[in-house]
């Protein structure tokens, strides 16, 4: 490999997809199919902003069609330090995104010397997504939630997309994906302004289990292989996972505190 | 019709190096050595925003003396083929050795051909899995790589600065013992430098995946005191 050289007039800049296009190193994927093909998905995922920043969350389970094409997906990815992006869509253009997406923050800030601001990686999230358009329109969808600390405001933010790559910025929280309605109802009667970190990570597994309670593409916890939904959150300390430890003992006290109610004799 | 002079290639290439040689010298030196826990760099550099010490990789760095927008360029050209890379095959697969020969293609193609040589000198370090395994590879105007040992000084005054250097380095090498050698190293009998006069920064086995850190002016002065 020789050195990516450019005279200043054909300089790509601190952008890393830039770069990609002016070496050749991304050829466009061009399909006439018309949809009808079992592409694996992944389901739901939810953020919720609390006390200190986010917290992100998002079941294992992907499909494909009506199987299920993998029991320990992971959803939640870190963005950089200080932000975490989490996919529901089509499986493999939704990872390769999130990939490019991080390359693309950590580029830039090798490069330039100097973060992104938060609202500058959000937008730079939603042009990937318009970028994914076209797939999109043959099913191949991906729709992402963002979100992260601001550094400049001292608040977790969140951000949620459409295909078209539209970019929205949610107060609160959000929860999107084939679960993500059914997610979205429980955080919305649960929601405070303010919570701690616990009932924040508590919320967010409620959503999930809710969502996998009525959703067949979303999977619920696995206890027999101790596969647990993944959870992050993101604060002025930066982008950390939960430990599975944590995340099945909030699972076993929200065993506890269910089945008195829906057990029949 | 007129005949351009006859010059003999041995004098061209004399001339350049001279030309490239003068522009290095007069810039301040830099020194990287390694220590217990990683590699240390550090550059007689009073701009806070002008680095001469940047993060390349994972687990490499790089740093410049000589001409700013020369080695900077270079700096962003070695950032570009390092994620290019990283993105197409898998992190691990970025390495300091085939980045250092990319480099020296580019300087020597520029050396020979271009009306002008650059007048650089550059490194690129690599962190290993533990200190048998870092590298550091001084780069010159031309081209020429050289696989350092331990420690490397490059830019104005280069010999006299690794003659200090090498007497100034102990057995015992944590970051502090290093930073100070490196320091006494490079501002020599008559001079003292202080924080601010000071860019360093560290490849460290400790600070996880990204292992470039750069320490802040308060650090330091502590370090510096000892």
């Amino acid at each position: 490999m020789t050195l990516p050289w450019f005279t200043p007039g054909n300089d790509p800049g601190p952008s890393f997809s830039e770069l990609l296009r002016a070496t050749g190193g991304d050829p466009p994927v061009t399909s006439d199919a018309q949809g009808g093909i079992d592409v694996t998905h992944g389901t739901t995922i939810v953020a919720i902003r609390y006390a200190e920043g986010v917290v992100m969350a998002g079941d294992r389970r992907a499909t494909e069609g009506y199987s299920i094409a993998h029991r320990a997906i992971e959803k939640v990815f870190p963005g950089d330090r200080f932000s975490g992006v989490s996919i529901a869509g089509a499986a493999g253009p939704a990872m390769e995104m999130v990939h490019l997406f991080q390359t693309e923050l950590e580029h830039y800030e090798k490069v330039e010397g100097s973060n992104l601001s938060l609202d500058g990686k959000a937008n730079k999230l939603g042009q990937m997504i318009r970028a994914n358009l076209p797939a999109a329109m043959q099913g191949l969808a991906v729709v992402p939630i963002f979100a992260g600390y601001d550094l400049r405001r001292r608040t977790g933010r969140i951000y949620k997309y459409d295909v078209t790559g539209g970019r929205y910025e949610e107060s609160d929280y959000h929860a999107t994906g084939s679960g993500g309605r059914d997610a979205r109802t429980t955080i919305k009667l649960g929601y405070r302004d303010g919570m701690s970190r616990d009932d924040a990570i508590e919320l967010a597994i409620d959503g999930l289990y809710e969502a996998a309670d009525e959703d067949s593409a979303t999977g619920g916890p696995d206890v027999v292989r101790g596969i647990y939904p993944t959870v992050a959150t993101i604060t002025a300390a930066g982008f950390e996972r939960v430990p599975d430890e944590e995340v099945a003992s909030h699972f076993t006290a929200l065993i506890e505190r269910k089945s008195p109610r829906e057990r029949r004799p | 019709m007129t005949m351009p002079f006859y010059v003999a290639p041995e004098q061209v290439m004399k001339d350049r190096a001279d030309y490239a040689r003068k522009g290095i010298a007069r810039g301040r030196a830099l020194v990287a050595a390694v220590y217990d826990d990683g590699i240390l760099i550090c550059a007689e550099n009073p701009s806070r925003t002008l680095h001469k010490v940047s993060e390349i990789y994972d687990r490499i760095a790089f740093a410049g003396v000589g001409k700013y927008n020369e080695f900077d360029s270079l700096r962003r050209a070695g950032v570009r083929h390092a994620d290019l890379k990283g993105y197409a095959y898998a992190r691990e697969d970025v390495d300091a050795r085939s980045l250092a020969n990319a480099y020296a293609q580019t300087l020597g193609q520029v050396f020979t051909h271009e009306m002008k040589p650059f007048e650089v000198e550059i490194l690129v370090a690599e962190l290993g899995g533990e200190s048998a395994g870092d590298q550091l590879f001084h780069i010159l105007y031309d081209g020429t790589v050289m696989d350092e040992e331990d420690h490397t000084v490059l830019g104005g005054e280069a010999e006299t600065v690794a003659e200090r250097l090498t007497q100034a380095l102990s057995e015992q090498r944590d970051l502090g013992a290093a930073l100070r050698a490196a320091t006494s190293a490079l501002a020599g009998p008559d001079r003292t430098l202080t924080a601010s006069d000071l860019e360093v920064a560290v490849l460290a086995r400790s600070n996880g995946r990204r292992a470039f850190r750069r320490i802040q002016v308060e650090e330091l002065a502590a370090l510096l005191i000892g």
